[in-house]
């Protein structure tokens, strides 16, 4: 994904990698991975649009923020963060600037089978565990973000559901951010055992105006006939910079759905992959973007059909406006032997100004023979027909234009998975496409 | 009904218009009275529908000249949703499908905002649900179409019974209904019809325009208006529609000719 120089690491990246101290973990392979990922940020420079990954998303403005690392500030009280919650989330996880807050959690009442807890504290208790899944999903070697995140990585959330076990609530970790200035490495790793279920809301929020990063990783194993919800929520600051990466496996017959929902940040990057490593896998991938201003959110995604008879569904919407850019890049891999893999992709986009701007790039890479993969992408404003008809029914102009933009949007948001966010996400669509111009 | 003396809603002279440059509504004129029903027919590209979305403010309908009072306000000069809110209503031919927006919440909002207007109460979800069943009662439509999105994946009949019930819900003082019948089986036209003729009162009227006479055996028109290459060639009353039925758009448009 980046290039590798030679010689003397990028200073942009020497800065953040200030305060990482050489791995001192008393866990051999945890060290060893770390020191890994230390030796690859280092390796690794800041990407360029002359990279291909990075060709519509200029970071240079990031890389003229200085940025410390976190410590420790007053933490929120359980007031300010109120906003934030999930009325159906029985369990939540919080982490303030990339440091657990157990004060502000809620995971006491767990269902039998399910481990909620922070992965620091798990390492105790399930190390062997975290050791056969951490930093192994999600690949750092050519990615200087992850190698970062892993380089620094001392917590972060642990979600583990026993085979055939069932956390009936969805499963909140919030992460937020207090201070402006710094770098944070939220970290998130989550393992769903043979049959078993679960929802995880994954979510970005902010005290702060920014600017500071989020550089997040999260890996997601879903086992054979798992079945792994998750939404995502990146509701950054606007002066905010978030760079993340959630890479997900799927065995035999797993089903994993995303739906990533992303509002905030100056400029952000969700990298998604998914591989389907066992056969009958199946994965729906649903993502908006609605974004205004001069905002930059970049999505690539990249879905592996590793195995025979994989399904996979992908929709992504992009609502633009302002002079704010938006990004899609979706991969789609059906790798040789592949089979009777059964893959849709579309990208739909919105743009609500003359300024506003979207790429989008479907990718098909298709070794097998005997599959069904069809892909679209669509690029346009507002059509003048329904805009009339809302019109002739009383509606304002820019009222008519705003109930359009929200019901272009809600196809994807109606389908998460958690009411109280449906209702929540449809009145900030609302709010964001009022203000939108 | 025909009340010579009944307050005019809406006066309409010399009215010209262009849809892309092309000049199609060549000078109408036409008055409609309160309590009158109005038939507009013609063949089609004879301008009908021309009319109707230009009266309405489709943005695409470039008026060149002429004058549309009405209820004493020029509407020409008012953007669509100040002629909805005045009280003009067009039934579309084509209703627009919006996936993704929940008829309704159409409906209500469509509703409060003209009731706001008119200095009349808004209604809250609740309120509104009853209001509105009791309309699509008189409609014979169930309760699923509050559910679906605008128009989405609606039957043809649907579309048509949706867009009365708009009519019902916002009460307009005129109505034009644009192609009501077209894509409605027998028994749909009826109910439709039925609908439209329960919401005429003395006080609003309707314009009906229509390619077949077919809706009009439902709606009994006290004028017949019969257009051609962009003007009203002939004014008649009812008979006139059976006349056409009979006889065709030749004979009139003959008639004129010669």
């Amino acid at each position: 994904m980046n290039t590798t120089v030679a010689g003397a690491p990028h200073p942009y990246i020497t800065a953040l990698l200030g305060g990482c101290e050489p791995a001192r973990e008393k866990l051999a392979w945890l060290a060893e991975r770390r020191a890994a990922a230390l030796e690859r940020a280092n390796a690794l420079t800041v990407p360029t649009t002359r990279d291909e990954e990075w060709r519509f998303t200029d970071i240079t403005p990031l890389t003229r923020v200085p940025l410390r690392a976190a410590v420790p500030g007053p933490r929120p009280q359980a007031g300010d963060i109120e906003r934030f919650a999930v009325a159906e989330a029985g369990i939540r996880l919080t982490f303030v600037d990339g440091a657990f807050a157990p004060e502000l959690s809620e995971y006491a009442q767990l269902p039998h089978g399910v481990v909620v807890a922070s992965l620091a504290a798990g390492l105790g208790s399930h190390g062997a565990l975290i050791e056969r899944h951490l930093a192994r999903h999600a690949r750092f070697e050519q990615d200087v973000f992850a190698a970062l995140n892993t380089a620094h990585l001392r917590d972060g959330a642990l979600i583990w559901v026993a085979k055939n076990g069932r956390c009936p609530a969805p499963i909140h970790v919030l992460h937020l951010a207090t201070q402006d200035g710094v770098a944070t490495y939220p970290r998130c790793l989550v393992v769903a055992e043979a049959g078993a279920e679960l929802t995880l809301i994954e979510d970005y929020a902010s005290l702060a105006p920014g600017p500071y990063l989020t550089d997040a990783v999260a890996e997601i194993a879903v086992g054979e006939r798992a079945r792994v919800r998750h939404v995502r929520l990146q509701r950054e600051a606007g002066a905010a910079f978030h760079i993340a990466a959630c890479a997900v496996a799927l065995s035999r017959d797993g089903s994993y759905s995303s739906h990533a929902v992303t509002l905030g940040a100056r400029i952000s990057r969700h990298n998604l992959s998914v591989r389907q490593e066992g056969e009958g896998a199946e994965a729906r991938l649903e993502g908006l973007t609605l974004i205004s201003g001069r905002q930059l959110a970049d999505t690539h995604t990249a879905l592996e059909h590793g195995r025979p008879n994989g399904r996979s569904r992908q929709l992504h919407k992009c609502v633009v406006g302002g002079a704010a850019h938006a990004v899609f890049s979706g991969k789609i891999m059906v790798a040789p032997g592949a089979q009777l893999t059964n893959s849709a992709q579309e990208s739909r986009n919105l743009l609500l100004s003359d300024k506003a701007h979207v790429d989008t790039k479907p990718q098909l890479e298709i070794f097998a023979d005997d599959v069904k993969c069809a892909h679209g992408a669509t690029v346009g404003q507002l059509e003048a027909e329904p805009l009339f008809y809302l019109r002739s029914r009383g509606l304002p102009e820019q009222g008519a234009r705003n109930l359009l933009t929200y019901a272009f949007a809600a196809e994807i948001v109606d389908r998460i998975p958690v009411p109280s966010l449906v209702t929540q996400l449809r009145e900030s669509v609302l709010a964001e496409t009022g203000s939108a111009e | 009904m025909i009340r010579a003396n009944s307050p005019i809603l809406l006066e309409v002279r010399g009215l010209r218009a262009n849809v892309a440059g092309v000049e199609i509504l060549k000078g109408i004129d036409i008055t409609v009275r309160a309590g009158e029903v109005h038939a507009i027919m013609g063949r089609n590209g004879s301008g009908k529908s021309t009319l109707a979305k230009a009266l309405a403010g489709h943005p695409a309908y470039e008026v060149t000249s002429g004058t549309a009072v009405f209820e004493g306000r020029n509407v020409l000069e008012m953007a669509p949703e100040d002629r909805a809110r005045a009280g003009l209503f067009l039934g579309f031919q084509y209703p627009v499908e919006i996936a993704g927006l929940s008829n309704a919440a159409f409906l209500r909002l469509a509703y409060n905002t003209v009731q706001g207007i008119r200095g009349q109460e808004e209604l809250d979800p609740l309120e509104f649900d009853d209001h509105v069943r009791a309309k699509m009662k008189l409609l014979e439509m169930d309760a699923g179409f509050l559910e679906r999105s605008v128009n989405d994946g609606f039957s043809g009949g649907e579309k048509k019974r949706n867009e009365i019930l708009q009519m019902a819900l916002l009460e307009p003082r005129l109505a034009i209904l644009d192609e009501t019948d077209s894509g409605l089986d027998i028994d749909a036209l009826r109910v439709v019809a039925a609908g439209v003729n329960r919401l005429l009162t003395p006080q609003n009227a309707v314009v009906l325009v229509t390619h077949y006479q077919r809706m009009l055996n439902y709606i009994v028109p006290d004028y017949v208006h019969v257009m051609e290459g962009g003007r009203i060639v002939k004014t008649g009353g009812k008979d006139l529609a059976v006349e056409l039925e009979a006889r065709g758009y030749d004979w009139v448009t003959g008639e004129v000719a010669a």
